[in-house]
């Protein structure tokens, strides 16, 4: 008989496709796509049993850089495209890859839905505080006195704060973590993949093109100085009074992942036709 | 089966985190250790090269893809002299913020000279060095992983004398080598 064959482990290489990304030399991107790489790695999963999906924007083409399944969908979302996959496809590790602008700008309404379904997925979202892929727009995250050619008076608007956001519709993990920190986003991306439910992953990625000053970040990040939390209230107050420079795991939380059993009469769309029979 | 069981019975389990590949005793797990550093600097250089060859920068990219066939044979080496098949798995963090022998992505520009390239690839030695050199210095280490600290520690400051020659060969940039008259920035 046969030894049965035994799987190589695989590494983070074999996650990488044959593209070659065009993203700018010195964008943060590139450190997001080697830390999911070596965090699916490490946890051993194989390309064939994960997808990626996301939107439109630089960030967003991640799913075509690994040999993950991958959904490049239309602007803002991504998120629906992952939770209609994760619900018909629970076997795969789905992960959300994209922008500020395509995750809380034109896709802020189905964060928001995301983090409150529960589904068990990773949304990972690179924030420079830009538009980088349409030349450098302000976004949601953009501070309101940043002044360019497109804002020649900056918007004046304050940002949006997405952990807090995250946190009030019910996302079960929130995170920060910092490209010019790989290994640390690396570890922060496996655990989000690791726990239940919607684990939000915001990465600060700068956009050297469009925002060189946010080179700048690396001296400014500081790592959290306590521990995750679980208690939603403590983890409120700790992220309403966050300086948007702390990294690691904020909140852990322990509502249970949203399943496709809860609430369900049917399922099949054999059964939803049987109504409109002649 | 109903779908909604099929569904809950292909749910998987959550994967496990997994560090180095549980290799036997200090020593194996520190040349693990030391694989995983000459691995991680091959990535990275590789992944270097593929942006300027994007970028138009062809001088650029060839010195990083040297940097990383180098880099790649340090790793093989080590892989001949534990007699390791199967490389041993890549630890999913390192406790520094970018692995000892590499540099951040941010650190590129696209108009870059071989003369930077060989700056960045001088500090990647330099630390690696240090690195192996805290380790040779560290009391509560055993003798054998010292040792082997202590010759890989040597190597990378042949490593750095071997860059040093290389930087004279190659011009100085000029002062204003990043100056580009039509740059890609609306913001510039
Ligand atoms: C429906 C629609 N509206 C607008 C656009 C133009 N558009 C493309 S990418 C983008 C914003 C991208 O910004 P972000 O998500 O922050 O990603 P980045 O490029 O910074 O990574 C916009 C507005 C589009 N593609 N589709
Ligand atoms: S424009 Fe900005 S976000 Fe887009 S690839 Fe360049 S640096 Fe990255």
């Amino acid at each position: 008989m046969n030894a049965p064959a035994i799987a190589p482990a695989l590494t983070a290489q074999d996650f990488k496709s044959d593209y070659k990304p065009v993203w700018c030399p010195g964008c943060g991107d590139y450190t997001v796509l080697a830390s999911i790489t070596r965090a699916l790695a490490a946890l051993q999963l194989r390309p064939e049993k994960v997808a990626v999906v996301s939107g439109i924007g630089c960030s967003s083409r991640i799913p075509a850089y690994t040999t993950c399944y991958g959904f490049h969908g239309v602007h803002g979302r991504a998120l629906a495209a992952a939770t209609g996959l994760k619900v018909a496809r629970p076997d795969l590790t789905v992960l959300v890859a994209g922008g500020d602008g395509d995750g809380y700008s034109i896709g802020g309404n189905h964060f928001l839905h995301a983090c409150r379904r529960n589904i068990d997925l990773t949304d990972i979202v690179m924030d420079n505080h830009v538009y980088g892929m349409t030349k450098g727009q302000p976004s949601p995250t953009t501070e309101p006195d940043w002044k360019s050619k497109l804002s020649p008076a900056g918007t004046g608007l304050r940002e949006f704060h997405p952990l807090v956001i995250a946190l009030a519709a019910g996302a079960n993990f929130i995170a920060r973590a910092f490209s010019g920190d790989p290994s640390g986003t690396a570890a922060v991306i496996g655990e989000a993949i690791r726990h239940p439910g919607f684990s939000f992953v915001e990465v600060l990625s700068p956009c050297v093109t469009f925002r060189p000053e946010q080179r700048a970040w690396k001296e400014a990040v500081h790592p959290a100085s306590v521990a995750a939390t679980d208690d939603p209230a403590r983890a409120a107050r700790r992220l309403m009074t966050d300086d948007g420079f702390n990294t690691g795991v904020l909140y852990k939380g322990t509502r249970p992942a949203y399943s496709a059993a809860a609430g369900k009469t049917t399922l099949h769309p054999a059964d939803l036709e049987k109504d409109f029979a002649l | 089966m109903s779908p909604t069981k099929a569904a809950r019975a292909t749910t998987p389990k959550k994967p496990r985190a997994n560090g180095t590949r549980a290799a036997a005793g200090p020593y194996a797990q520190f040349m693990a250790r030391a694989y995983a550093m000459e691995t991680d600097a091959a990535e990275r250089y590789a992944d270097f090269a593929d942006q300027m060859d994007v970028h138009n920068n062809p001088e650029v990219a060839e010195l990083f893809r040297k940097l990383s066939s180098i880099e790649a044979l340090h790793a093989k080496r080590i892989l001949e002299e534990m007699g390791w098949k199967q490389p041993p798995r890549a630890p999913l963090a390192w406790d520094e913020a970018e692995p000892p022998e590499t540099t951040a992505h941010t650190e590129l520009h696209y108009l870059m000279q071989p003369y930077h390239a060989l700056q960045l690839a001088l500090r990647n030695e330099q630390r690696a060095e240090q690195f192996f050199a805290r380790i040779a210095r560290a009391r509560k280490a055993p003798p054998e992983v010292r040792r082997a600290a202590t010759e890989l520690a040597e190597e990378e400051r042949e490593h750095v004398r071997l860059i040093r020659e290389w930087m004279k060969r190659v011009p100085k940039p000029e002062k204003d080598w990043d100056r580009d008259p039509d740059p890609p920035g609306l913001s510039d």
